[in-house]
């Protein structure tokens, strides 16, 4: 699903230019659940970034889905945003004057799907996260575990090939923060491709597989068994 | 999704009415603007007009003449001589000018503005008294308020007929008397009122207190000849009335032994030049209220592109967000703009309704008064839509400032704005 070959990322700031990622190699298969784990400055969120589409790389390939994703626009990554990724973000990034159902459409309405499409769908995709009775409810009259769920659903709604979630609990209690990776778990038990950015262990052993960078590079790559989420609720 | 998709007004729309008090104060700019730009139009249609209707009835292109006495001693003849225009002088000048298009004699009794002895039934008014030909009409029309005015009839057969102003009525009359077909007295002759008539809000050399009699009648009743007091003279609206008043004055004075340089020995007064400073001020005016104008305009569009800088600064994360989810460029673009021009005709109509509300209140208060020069303070269609034109398009080009604002924003950059 996601290729990765000989990945390099600087960034320049005046005379000083910093070196993040120095030459990274990941795949990653369809269906898996993959953690990302590293300190700050290790260059995790500027991986995710990449993969995102949100930031350009300076030398390697990136390849999604068998499309090699290079040269873009601007236009072009928002439509590829848009038609491949979903994004799960640490402050949930809900837009707070919308209501549930309609931060779920939004990605709908930019792939032009008509109003009452879209409401179907996001109706249906919060249903699937058990928040149907809060669809028409602003962001500001929910709390941070059912915030997390309305952009799950938002990432869910567009159909994407792969989730990317940044942090998805860093701003959750541990109590919400599994019920949101349980929740994670059953959307990839039906064969998303999720990637996990985190920093805290016991959400990385819920993942399938855990990548460890230090200082730019892949220093460790292993599969774990995965700890049910569900356990712990 | 187009640009009438429906979708695309429901979230511009939702932008604006999140924050409705900044909303409001953002329009606020663009309401004062425009109710500056219509007054100030309407203002100067409505004086424009109220000029119209004081001069109405007043050929512009018309000019009076009447002879004097020579300042310089010319041709064997003194200094001082006094000359008087005859009937063949106006043959002449028909003739060998062509610029003229009408002259209409005038005689009066005495002394220019001087008044004669008009009676009835003991009652008498000291009036002007005048002998004019029908066509006197056709420079400045009598306001008849009875009856009829002078008619070429009269003139052929040199009836002894009249037409009084609403002062003489009053002096020779009872309150509510019918002076049509009744008889009065000037200098001892008999004549009978045909016509009552009030004095136009223009010019006017005649006042209310006048009596007009048909010049034929007026030769022979009092003896004058072919003496004539004044010349009012209708010039071809294609010509200059300055052209044909030198080329008169010329003619006249090679006929009446005049010195060249002698601008004393006739009288003029050239109508054309006050109409032409009138519409040249109305159009300066109208030229002002339109930049004046369009600037406040500007000044008011500026402050909604202000607004909607701190706006987009304010969005940087919800843009990012947008942007995160698929939004091109285009699209945050698109909505910025329709922002922009959403937020200005919606300031603009509000702008419109209360100064056209407001012109009506003036016309109101001043429309029917007749010392100030104001009537129906309207504002053309044209403008109207030129205003419209220019408002939306200005908004549309000031609005790409924050739309590029908002465009040069990175996701990553503003999704990690908090």
């Amino acid at each position: 699903m996601i290729e990765i070959k000989g990945l390099h990322k600087s960034y320049h700031m005046g005379s000083n230019s910093l070196h993040v990622l120095k030459g990274i190699n990941f795949n990653v298969k369809e269906g898996e659940l993959v953690a990302i784990m590293g300190s700050s400055g290790s260059g995790k969120s500027t991986l995710l970034n990449i993969l995102g589409m949100l930031d350009s790389l300076d030398e390697g390939e990136y390849i999604l889905d068998g499309v090699p994703i290079k040269n873009l626009n601007e236009t072009k990554a928002a439509n590829y945003r848009n038609k491949f990724l979903g994004f799960i973000f640490q402050s949930f990034n809900l837009i707070n004057y919308k209501s549930a159902w309609e931060n779920v459409a939004l990605p709908l309405y930019y792939q032009g799907v008509n109003r009452k499409e879209r409401k179907e769908r996001a109706v249906k995709h919060l249903a699937s996260v058990g928040l149907e009775p809060w669809i028409d409810h602003l962001p500001s009259e929910l709390s941070g575990g059912q915030k997390q769920r309305v952009a799950i659903a938002r990432a869910l709604a567009a159909e994407p090939k792969v989730m990317l979630a940044d942090e998805p609990t860093g701003a959750l209690d541990s109590k919400t923060s599994y019920e949101v990776m349980d929740l994670i778990q059953k959307i990839n038990d039906q064969g998303k491709t999720i990637l996990v950015v985190t920093h805290e262990d016991d959400i990385a052993q819920m993942c399938k597989r855990v990548v460890h960078l230090k200082d730019g590079l892949i220093v460790e790559d292993t599969l774990v068994n995965q700890v049910r989420a569900s356990e712990h609720v | 999704m187009g640009l009438f998709d429906k979708d695309l007004w429901s979230e511009v729309f939702s932008t604006l009415t999140k924050n409705m008090l900044r909303t409001i104060l953002t329009t606020l700019g663009v309401i004062f603007a425009i109710i500056i730009l219509i007054l100030l139009l309407g203002a100067t249609t409505g004086m424009s007009n109220g000029f119209n209707k004081i001069f109405a009835g007043t050929a512009a292109n018309s000019m009076f003449m009447w002879s004097q006495s020579t300042s310089i001693a010319y041709g064997g003849f003194e200094r001082g001589r006094h000359i008087d225009f005859t009937l063949e002088d106006v043959e002449m000048i028909k003739r060998q000018v062509d610029e003229v298009e009408l002259i209409s004699p005038r005689i009066q009794l005495g002394d220019f503005g001087g008044t004669s002895s008009v009676m009835r039934n003991g009652q008498s008014s000291g009036s002007s008294v005048y002998g004019d030909y029908p066509t006197i009409d056709q420079v400045s029309k009598k306001r008849i308020v009875e009856g009829r005015f002078l008619n070429q009839n009269d003139m052929d057969q040199a009836k002894k007929v009249c037409v009084i102003g609403v002062d003489t009525y009053k002096l020779l009359f009872n309150k509510g008397e019918n002076a049509i077909g009744k008889t009065i007295q000037i200098n001892g002759i008999y004549f009978s009122v045909i016509g009552i008539f009030k004095k136009n809000d223009n010019i006017n050399f005649e006042g209310e207190n006048a009596v007009f009699v048909p010049f034929s009648t007026f030769q022979r009743a009092f003896n004058t000849g072919d003496k004539i007091g004044w010349m009012a003279i209708l010039v071809d609206p294609d010509k200059e009335v300055s052209v044909a008043e030198t080329k008169i004055k010329s003619l006249m004075k090679q006929k009446y032994n005049v010195h060249p340089d002698d601008i004393r020995a006739f009288g003029s007064f050239d109508l054309s030049e006050i109409f032409k400073g009138i519409s040249a001020f109305t159009l300066v005016l109208q030229g002002f209220a339109f930049f004046v104008g369009i600037f406040t305009l500007l000044a008011g569009v500026i402050a909604v592109s202000n607004i909607l800088l701190i706006t987009v600064k304010e969005r940087t994360n919800e843009i990012g967000v947008r942007r995160a989810l698929g939004a091109t460029p285009k699209i945050i673009k698109r909505q910025i703009i329709l922002e922009s021009i959403v937020l200005t005709t919606f300031a603009g109509l509000i702008g419109f309704v209360i100064s056209v509300a407001l012109l009506h209140l003036l016309d109101y208060k001043f429309g029917s008064s007749s010392d100030f020069p104001f009537t129906n303070p309207t504002v053309g269609i044209g403008q109207i839509v030129i205003s419209f034109i220019l408002m939306v398009g200005l908004s549309m080009l000031i609005g790409l400032i924050p739309a590029n604002r908002a465009v040069k924003i990175k996701p990553i950059e503003a999704l990690r704005e908090e």
